[in-house]
């Protein structure tokens, strides 16, 4: 392992990092502004053109609040909490392809933190951590709303992991790998795998909403019923780190989206480009693409949020295992049997 | 937090420590209010709960409690339109010209076609906006908050038009005695036209986004359902007991400032639950506007605004300056000296929630013996510990607000 390697990967890293807490900061921008554009105002137009220094305003007002914390037993687990969803966030994005390789400084520069053979696992592993940060905010808070929202979180998260799991396990029989970066070649050219495993998508979309807490899955911090849920008691930049790191979980479920389904870097002609204008600039392209459709999934996060009711409990429940369970079963069942259709018809003698 | 607001001695308390599941699980106390984003206004609400199911409840009022009743028995008759307007501050104008009938009933005043027609028209938008607010927020209550801001900037126009016809907007202290303080500007019936044109069609898209959406008919449908028996047992009037499926609506069985005149339908559900209450309010918003229009089609021709009693009526200032008369009717109106009979009467009005009724005892003074506002919030309030019974958590908010329980009235 050369210093050149680890300076490269430290590059990425930061690069990285840096662009998922961009994109989950501007993320509340554009949450503001899609709010607004959908309810008939103006939203957010002071601070900045188009109010774009928003964001910045925010998180400076979060730094400079009181930080109250309650009269608990659990000091610790209270300011640990937050600290768990965060860092839980902003880890998924470390294996996400960002673009293809680049020819720079005579290396070949990849553009991801890290290509592991397990990216899917990781990602959903990650993700089931993420919880523990709501979970363990919520009861340290010695709030009943507070309590009441974290169990709401991690039941929700437990039920809907296992259908978000299955869904992925028809997609996995299909392109045969795990490694995120491996699927996104085998998408390229339009063959991407929404077209094979339309049902699959749409499961793993409706777990991407729960997963992330957002409407219709919010009922962890639904504010009419539950005040602020399992940030109830949180202020200043604690309460900040947790509203941060839904945006950064809805920015990666967009990217994971984008690459499990949706062609990742991948853009129709891509070949082309790469023939005729060069590896380096087809691969800004597809991170350009790569980015315009994670940011299509990101309005598709918001419009849902600012269209439609919330579930109940028990409706939530019904949901995730009496109809998304059962139909991504279907789903693998119905792979399987197109997958093996040869071996079928052979048996069968036909 | 529940521990610091209950006694240990509390019923609830008892009942948890007495209490061994099986299984280990206990009972828990849950504070839902005073301060909570739910309860619109300030009640509170102790419940005792299984997880998430609530098993009994326990409602707490008198928070806002301003004792406008005793305060009405100290002060002229005239001045008592200030304390109606707070009670429902949703609807005031309705709350106005309630107390403005009862009095006028009281001291047997014809009040001219034209006044009748105007008050139709002020009482009608505010029953729109009552219900705007109402439905909009069962939609936030659910989760839904578009609707909520979608329709809110009609509520700002009905509050323009309100504003070019008494000057304020939430708080009205429209009308007087025997009709208007002045006569409606142009610009107000130039608002109005633009409102009912306007109007529709944001009232038939927020309609759209809720009535056919899956998930508001799995939130709302069969949630807090009320039997007609038991709701006329409560004494429910207005659209939670036309929700019901009983028609009982004062504008039909008792008509007032000329109701019978117009055309109207009372829409009716059959259930009583959240969801019907959801769609009789969306139903009543369109017969409002029909009757507005109607009004404003059969409007008589000519400017009266108020009926001719001098003695109840100020007299223009410039007249108050140059007539004796004119002064001497002044000064005995402004110090409350007007001639009331002894009396006991009951005048009632189809408020934006229900039968908002008055309840007034004279005794020849300058102010009431007696006032009781019948307040049908406070009726509502009560069948609502009966109503979230074996409900859960997030169905009593949704069953809150379809109430339309407003803090206001319900305390007055």
């Amino acid at each position: 392992m050369d210093s050149t390697f680890i300076i490269e990967k430290s590059v990425v890293i930061l690069v990285v990092f840096g662009i998922t807490m961009l994109m989950a900061m501007y993320s509340t921008w554009a949450e503001r502004k899609v709010a607004a554009y959908l309810q008939d105002r103006v939203g957010p137009n002071r601070a900045g053109w188009g109010g774009l220094f928003q964001p910045l305003a925010d998180g400076l007002k979060l730094f400079a609040k009181e930080e109250f914390s309650p009269n608990t037993p659990n000091q610790f687990l209270f300011k640990v909490g937050p600290g768990i969803a965060m860092a839980t966030a902003l880890m998924t994005s470390a294996v996400i392809p960002w673009g293809d390789r680049f020819h720079l400084f005579g290396r070949d520069i990849l553009l991801q933190a890290t290509d592991i053979n397990v990216g899917i696992l990781y990602i959903i592993g990650i993700v089931s951590i993420g919880v523990y940060g709501i979970m363990i905010g919520g009861w340290a808070s010695n709030n009943k709303f507070s309590l009441i929202g974290a169990v709401r979180a991690s039941s929700q998260m437990v039920s809907y992991e296992v259908a978000m799991g299955l869904s992925i396990v028809a997609l996995l029989m299909m392109t045969g790998t795990l490694s995120l970066k491996e699927i996104t070649v085998q998408q390229s050219g339009m063959n991407w795998n929404v077209f094979y495993q339309p049902i699959s998508f749409l499961i793993f979309l409706i777990c991407a909403f729960a997963e992330t807490n957002r409407t219709p899955f919010d009922l962890a911090e639904c504010e009419t019923e539950l005040i602020g849920g399992y940030h109830t008691e949180y202020s200043s930049m604690r309460m900040g780190f947790y509203l941060f790191a839904e945006y950064a979980n809805m920015f990666v479920s967009s990217t994971v989206l984008a690459v499990l389904f949706f062609g990742g870097y991948n853009y129709p002609g891509m070949s082309w480009v790469v023939e005729n204008w060069g590896v380096n600039f087809a691969n800004v392209l597809g991170i350009g693409a790569l980015f315009i459709k994670l940011c299509g999934f990101i309005f598709f996060f918001m419009w849902v949020r600012w269209t439609i009711p919330r579930f109940r409990y028990d409706q939530l429940m019904h949901l995730g295992w009496r109809i998304l369970i059962p139909l991504s079963i279907i789903n693998i069942m119905i792979t399987g049997v197109v997958l093996l259709r040869g071996e079928i018809f052979a048996y069968l003698g036909l | 937090m529940s521990e610091l607001l209950l006694p240990p001695e509390h019923r609830y308390a008892k009942i948890i420590q007495e209490l061994h599941n099986e299984d280990g699980s206990e009972l828990s106390i849950l504070n839902l209010g005073p301060t909570h984003p739910a309860t619109h206004g300030i009640f509170q609400n102790i419940l005792l709960m299984d997880g998430e199911k609530i098993l009994e409840a326990e409602p707490t009022i008198g928070y806002i409690h301003r004792a406008f009743e005793k305060i009405a028995e100290n002060r002229p008759f005239y001045q008592i339109t200030p304390l109606t307007d707070r009670m429902n501050y949703c609807s005031s104008p309705i709350n106005n010209m309630g107390w403005w009938m009862t009095m006028e009933k009281l001291l047997d005043i014809e009040v001219p076609k034209r006044a009748q027609y105007l008050r139709v028209i002020a009482m009608e938008l505010a029953r729109i906006t009552d219900h705007i607010i109402c439905n909009s927020i069962l939609g936030v209550d659910t989760g839904a908050y578009t609707g909520f801001l979608y329709v809110f900037q009609f509520r700002e126009k009905v509050y323009e038009i309100y504003e070019e016809i008494c000057g304020a907007r939430l708080t009205t202290n429209m009308g007087r005695l025997g009709g208007f303080e002045r006569d409606w500007s142009p610009k107000a019936f130039e608002l109005l036209e633009v409102f009912l044109k306007d109007f529709p069609v944001a009232w038939k898209e927020f309609e759209n986004l809720f009535e056919r959406n899956r998930i508001f008919i799995d939130r709302t449908v069969n949630v807090g359902p009320i039997t007609a028996e038991m709701a006329m047992a409560y004494g429910f009037t207005g659209p939670n007991l036309r929700a019901a499926g009983v028609d009982y609506d004062v504008r039909v069985a008792h008509p007032y400032s000329s109701y019978e005149d117009f055309e109207f339908i009372v829409p009716v559900g059959k259930s009583g639950d959240t969801y019907d209450r959801f769609c009789v309010r969306n139903a009543e918003v369109w017969e409002s506007l029909s009757i507005i229009r109607q009004a404003l089609d059969k409007m008589p021709e000519g400017n009266v605004f108020h009926a001719d009693v001098p003695e109840y009526y100020l007299p223009p200032k410039e007249d108050v300056y140059t007539d004796m008369e004119s002064l001497i009717y002044h000064f005995k109106i402004v110090m409350g000296e007007i001639p009331v009979p002894v009396a006991e009467i009951y005048h009632a009005v189809e408020g934006g929630n229900g039968e908002l009724g008055f309840y007034l005892v004279t005794d020849g003074s300058r102010t009431p013996y007696r006032l009781h506002f019948r307040r049908p919030c406070f009726i509502y309030y009560q069948a609502y510990p009966e109503m979230i019974k074996g409900a859960m958590l997030s169905d009593a908010i949704v069953i809150l607000s379809s109430l339309n329980v407003i803090a206001g009235e319900l305390d007055a």
